[in-house]
């Protein structure tokens, strides 16, 4: 599963040789991550974003762990341990900044590196399965995030439950039972705030769990690369350790410093005012809105206002929620270029670009009001969401010319690399 | 295939979505919505500065004592304050006597230790402050069917919380008279105060701070009503986060080990690829 140039771990130390033979956990390492693993030796920074991802999963369970031994689940008492973590335990306030603007920490890494796979193509083959992981581990973040914000029950946290769960209620006759069934009540209460501690303390390990497959899947062809052009020899590559460890460990700080700026600057500047205000069922918000982490998606959620035929507005509109999610499963087959990378797509590239505005627009649209003109402004963003995806996409991969791609990575670095007399196309 | 496919699946929503986008278009143009008075005269909170801003902001004690007297004075016969001990005022200067003094201040609920009756005793320092209404509804019938909300988490239970809180103290006006011209249906009603500050326009708390030397000061501050709005705010700030200062205290360090954790990092990573082109 690795390149034959791939540096070979041999245990100097008796200890090692003999766990070796027992269970060769170092040398699982010392092949995934240590010298035993060769990158192409072209990655840009925005390929950092996996291993800050990785940190953002584990951050998120330790200081989760740790609340989770002060917080009570209990309608009654949850909001007030919370604020008992905030008050009297001791550091506790940090902890809980930290896993809240560190959920949010995590959700713009994992943006960007979803991106940085729109742009380089990353889901193509042979890394397919890497992508479609990837895709799980988002829905398993938007499940584990959706439910921890439901934790402090706050305002938002009841009110957001019970919207979202009342999504499950625009599907047409089993909807309605399938809503209380998930809430366990009529309404979000104890038996609901209850069974989603419980999820929310379970799914992070499925995450993990999925990780490790998603980092496997990506161990068995490589990592892809800025050029796209896949790994031909020895000089195309360096071991992950100790070239990307360094350059993976310098980025985190950096990564770190804005991170704990938030936490210990401005610890509330990404949630709802309304979320300190405790839970009350008679009283409505003026505006729903979730975290900003799910603005792009809750946006083409209102986008779909009147009943198209057959099909009532607000199941149009939760179809298109999850479908904006689950088409990304699709995209390897949807997009058959075979150049990878956006650098050697110019007409690829441009609607790329065209659609991260659009995806900026979202995010700023699902935090709006709703109502006129972010509604209709809304509306044309989704558009083109769908567009992208589905139509755009299949066909620019059919009509377009990509230019000329290097031969291998060594020439795209060096400008030079010795070719053999027979040089396959690239 | 999946592509045709694809291209139809696409279609569907994109149809369905200009669908919705044509009709809103139509009933945005034919029946545009409607102006509303809390749309036109609502204002944002005004500036407010205070020692507890920014990121070295660190609380103002006396003015922290100062607040505490505005709320024990003036806020503390409607408003609850539930979240916070007596214990916790050593936070703003206070000793352990002063604290317990303060706290016997206060009647709290307790029990008969002889019959097991509910009664009220004097509060001790591990008390929390005391609920001035028995339950919602004795707090409705006493306030014109409105609830007085708790006050621990005010300033961060609204945007901009200390300002809105200092705004909407000193924001009580008589109702403008445009706003009356232009919407005859939007007159305060009977018990309730013209304010543009709150998000409906209209509240039911009587203005609480009204003539200056309502609440004297200890320290000689000049207890303007601007003045005890702004300490109130401010001791508010406190009741809400009360690590802030702890908080700003820890960052500034923790900042400066990561740049240099960085910055080592940097030159790390630069030695280590220093003959390798990339």
């Amino acid at each position: 599963m690795s390149f034959p140039w791939a540096n070979n771990y041999t245990p100097q130390h008796p200890f090692m040789k003999w766990m070796d033979e027992k269970l060769p956990v170092p040398r699982l390492v010392y092949n995934s991550v240590g010298a035993g693993y060769p990158v192409p030796r072209n990655l840009n920074y925005w390929w950092n974003f996996g291993f800050m991802a990785l940190t953002c999963l584990a951050l998120q369970i330790v200081t989760g762990i740790i609340l989770a031994m002060h917080y009570a689940a209990n309608a009654g008492v949850a909001f007030d341990s919370v604020e008992h973590i905030m008050r009297d335990v001791n550091w506790g306030w940090m902890l809980r900044y930290a896993h809240a603007n560190g959920a949010s920490a995590f959700f713009v890494v994992i943006y960007i590196h979803i991106f940085r796979g729109f742009y380089y193509g990353s889901y193509k083959a042979p890394r397919e399965m890497v992508w479609l992981l990837g895709v799980v581990i988002f829905l398993l973040m938007m499940a584990t995030a959706f439910m921890g914000y439901v934790l402090p029950w706050g305002q938002m946290s009841f009110w957001g439950a019970k919207v979202i769960t009342g999504l499950f209620g625009a599907i047409p006759l089993v909807g309605e039972p399938i809503q209380h069934w998930l809430l366990g009540g009529f309404a979000p209460d104890n038996a609901a705030l209850n069974r989603f501690f419980s999820l929310h303390y379970l799914l992070p390990f499925v995450i993990v769990g999925v990780v490790v497959l998603h980092i496997w899947a990506l161990h068995i062809p490589g990592s892809s690369n800025p050029t796209g052009v896949e790994v031909k020899s020895e000089s195309d590559t360096v071991p992950f350790f100790p070239y990307f460890i360094a350059k993976d460990g310098w980025t985190l700080g950096a990564f770190l410093f804005i991170y704990c700026a938030a936490v210990f600057f401005a610890p509330n500047a990404l949630g709802h005012p309304d979320n300190y205000i405790p839970a009350n069922p008679m009283s409505t918000p003026a505006h729903i809105v979730p975290e900003w982490y799910f603005w792009p998606f809750y946006a083409i959620l209102r986008a779909f206002t009147f009943d198209f035929f057959i099909v009532p507005a607000k199941l149009m509109g939760v179809l298109a929620m999850f479908g904006a999610i689950l088409v990304w499963f699709f995209l390897p087959w949807l997009d058959k270029s075979p150049v990878r990378s956006a650098n050697y797509r110019p007409l690829y590239r441009k609607f790329f670009y065209v659609l991260v505005f659009f995806m900026a627009a979202l995010f700023y649209l699902g935090g709006a009001p709703a109502a006129e003109p972010y509604v209709m402004m809304s509306q044309v963003a989704a558009f083109y969401y769908f567009a992208h995806f589905l139509i755009i996409v299949p066909i620019v991969s059919s009509i377009e010319r990509p230019d000329p791609l290097p031969f291998s990575i060594t020439e795209a670095v060096l400008g030079h690399d010795e070719k053999p007399a027979s040089a396959p196309a690239a | 295939m999946i592509r045709m496919l694809s291209i139809l699946v696409g279609l569907f929503f994109t149809v369905a979505l200009a669908w919705s986008f044509g009709n809103g278009a139509y009933n945005a143009i034919t029946e545009p919505a409607a102006p509303t008075a809390e749309h036109e005269f609502h204002k944002h909170p005004k500036e407010l500065e205070l020692a507890s801003n920014g990121a070295f902001g660190k609380f103002d004690k006396a003015q922290l004592q100062r607040g505490f007297q505005v709320y024990k004075e003036v806020c503390s016969a409607c408003h609850s304050l539930r979240l916070v001990a007596f214990r916790d005022l050593k936070q703003l200067g206070y000793n352990d006597d002063e604290v317990k003094a303060i706290a016997a201040g206060f009647q709290v609920p307790g029990l008969d230790p002889a019959t097991g009756e509910a009664n009220t005793r004097p509060g001790l320092a591990t008390d929390y402050f005391p609920k001035p209404f028995a339950n919602d509804i004795a707090a409705r019938a006493a306030n014109n069917n409105a609830v007085p909300p708790d006050l621990s988490l005010m300033t961060k239970a609204r945007h901009d919380g200390p300002a809105y809180v200092y705004s909407l103290l000193t924001g009580y006006q008589n109702q403008p008279a445009e706003l009356l011209k232009k919407f005859p249906d939007s007159k305060t009603g009977p018990g309730l105060h013209y304010n543009p500050y709150f998000a409906n326009l209209n509240l039911a708390m009587a203005p609480p701070l009204t003539a200056e030397g309502q609440v004297t000061f200890g320290d000689g501050t000049k207890s303007t009503v601007p003045q005890m709005a702004k300490d109130v705010a401010a001791f508010l700030v406190w009741t809400a986060e009360p690590k802030l200062e702890k908080r700003h205290q820890t960052g500034w360090p923790v900042l400066l080990f990561l740049l240099f954790a960085t910055v080592l990092g940097n030159l790390a990573y630069r030695n280590v690829w220093r003959n390798t082109k990339h």
